[in-house]
């Protein structure tokens, strides 16, 4: 017995080692991050874990302005936003055919669909495609892009919870009187609730920190989101870090926040698709 | 009561259309392509057979090794990111202090933006400058301190190691919940047997843990063999293309106008990927069709 407990208490330790060690290996790069947004020009040449000799607040607003970071804000919003809500909007009610129309036919498109989380984009062709329907460097058209990306995963994820909903429900509403659409906007909708947060956190999470779409098909500056903004201005401040790190801090601070306060739906959605219980 | 009535099939539309107008198409049209000289220089189109996939294959240029390095970024990290992620999981799951804490921190990396943390590893493995070569220094370890985005033997190590920093605690998330949905009862009766730490890894929680262990290699695969922001940011596929992938190579061949090796590249990765893809998918979807 004396051994076991012993045994028990170096297995703790090992752990609390391990999860402390790991921890720190995230940590202080974030904590670089932080502390050298607040130094002065001279200060990270060799960036450190030195706290500042002074704090300089005035870092985030000149990145502000020699980034145009307030433009490419609201084009990520934008881009992130609306195609957030067109994904979820049309893959919720796709998902919810699929679900319910058990046919061979239907089962087959919904495979068809979620086979687009496999498969490579091809961007020679696809830039083909896109000039195609004119819709190269305009915002329609980056808009489309995330919707074709993020509409297998969204489809994916949301049937899964359609498949709760019992079916009875629909008989109900449909003796009731309820035409398809009614049945869908007034009954499924609501009850998918939580199943559409998650799916729209994931997707605009997706869809911010997005940056191959728009490298290749957003072409003027005015529109590009803030990854590529980022990545630009790393390219003409180089040796600047207490700005690269001030406009990093900007570039994350929605995901983070989004993070923070939709923690268990982003957690609850990816584990959701991995562990059936 | 009619089922195609009662869920219209238009409801599905625009998801379909959109998906297989931005996804599908230009895939299919790829493999067309593949079949030709398509170049920036020229307006005629010639249909050149398997010419395309011949230089691909010959070995008489790299192409051939992105698609290799490709895999082997693949290979390397679903391993490293499975075990540790199983490692973290498992010390992570349960009678640990602070469990919340460790899991949020090692979760938060696989929120940010690739680009960006691509970006800032570039800083902290600066050779002359770089945080890590400092802290080595500074602890007398300065033999370990290396060139490690430039030194073309270590280079794609270094970019391999930042991608698991960036996705190991991901697949942690992941195992953590499968570890959780396990009855607590298996563990007493094993605990009443005798069996000990080990053996109760080995024959209750690996075993139980099959289905998402299968999910969890399943989408690092996905994201292996389409990596592109992490390698773009650090190194761009140098020094001397050592550590160019797919998807850089086929960013580089656009530039220069090389539609046709762009295009034949991406298609021997989009006919592979719908190939496995299609058991991928049964993986992913496994158990959800018989609800």
């Amino acid at each position: 017995m004396v051994y076991t407990t012993k045994n028990k208490l170096v297995q703790i330790i090992l752990k609390n080692i391990l999860a402390w060690i790991a921890s720190l290996l995230v940590i202080i790069p974030l904590a670089l991050v932080v502390l050298n947004a607040f130094k002065a020009d001279g200060e990270t040449l060799n960036m450190n874990l030195a706290l500042p000799k002074q704090w300089i607040f005035s870092n985030f607003s000149t990145v502000i302005e020699k980034g145009k970071l307030i433009r490419s804000f609201f084009n990520s919003l934008v881009y992130a936003g609306v195609g957030t809500i067109l994904t979820v909007f049309f893959a919720s009610m796709a998902a919810y055919v699929f679900s319910r129309r058990r046919t061979k036919g239907m089962e087959r498109l919904y495979m068809y669909v979620v086979l687009g989380m496999v498969i490579p984009v091809n961007y020679v062709t696809l830039t083909r495609t896109m000039l195609t329907l004119h819709l190269t460097n305009s915002s329609p058209g980056i808009i489309l892009l995330y919707i074709a990306m993020q509409t297998p995963f969204t489809v994916f994820l949301i049937y899964g919870f359609v498949s709760k909903i019992p079916v009875e429900l629909d008989e109900a509403a449909v003796i009731d009187g309820c035409s398809p659409l009614q049945l869908y906007v007034r009954i499924i909708f609501p009850m998918l609730k939580s199943a559409v947060i998650t799916a729209g956190v994931l997707c605009f999470l997706n869809c911010w920190n997005e940056f191959m779409m728009p490298l290749y098909f957003l072409h003027s500056s005015e529109k590009w989101p803030m990854t590529l903004a980022i990545y630009n201005f790393f390219g003409q401040y180089e040796m600047k870090w207490n700005l690269i790190c001030a406009d990093v801090i900007l570039t994350c601070a929605p995901v983070l926040i989004l993070y923070l306060a939709c923690q268990k739906y982003i957690v609850g959605g990816q584990t959701a698709g991995a562990v059936k219980g | 009561m009619q089922k195609s009535k009662i869920y219209p099939w238009y409801f599905a539309i625009g998801s379909v259309l959109v998906y297989t107008v931005l996804s599908v198409v230009p895939g299919l049209l790829g493999i067309g392509y593949s079949f030709t000289d398509w170049s920036a220089y020229s307006q005629d189109l010639h249909f050149v057979g398997f010419t395309n996939f011949i230089a691909v294959f010959s070995g008489e240029n790299d192409y051939i090794r992105y698609i290799s390095n490709t895999v082997w970024f693949t290979f390397v990290t679903v391993i490293a990111k499975t075990g540790l992620g199983l490692l973290f999981a498992v010390a992570l799951s349960r009678n640990i202090k602070w469990k919340n804490f460790h899991r949020g921190i090692l979760y938060l990396p696989s929120v940010l933006p690739i680009l960006v943390t691509g970006l800032v590893f570039t800083s902290i493995l600066n050779p002359k400058t770089g945080f890590l070569n400092e802290f080595l220094r500074a602890i007398g370890l300065e033999v370990l301190a290396k060139k490690w985005l430039v030194d073309p033997k270590i280079a794609f190590g270094s970019v391999m190691a930042v991608d698991i920093w960036r996705g190991v605690g991901y697949i942690m998330t992941l195992l953590i919940a499968g570890i959780l949905a396990i009855p607590g009862i298996y563990y007493e009766a094993a605990a009443i047997d005798g069996a000990n730490a080990w053996q109760r890894f080995r024959y209750i929680t690996l075993p139980m843990l099959r289905q998402t262990l299968a999910v969890t290699i399943v989408l690092n695969v996905i994201y292996g063999l389409k990596v592109f922001d992490m390698v773009y940011a650090l190194t761009n596929g140098g020094p001397g293309h050592r550590t160019e992938v797919l998807y850089t190579a086929v960013y580089k061949m656009m530039s220069k106008g090389l539609y046709a090796e762009g295009t034949t590249i991406s298609s021997v990765l989009f006919i592979f990927m719908v190939i496995i893809g299609y058991f991928m998918v049964k993986v992913l979807t496994k158990d959800e069709v018989v609800e």
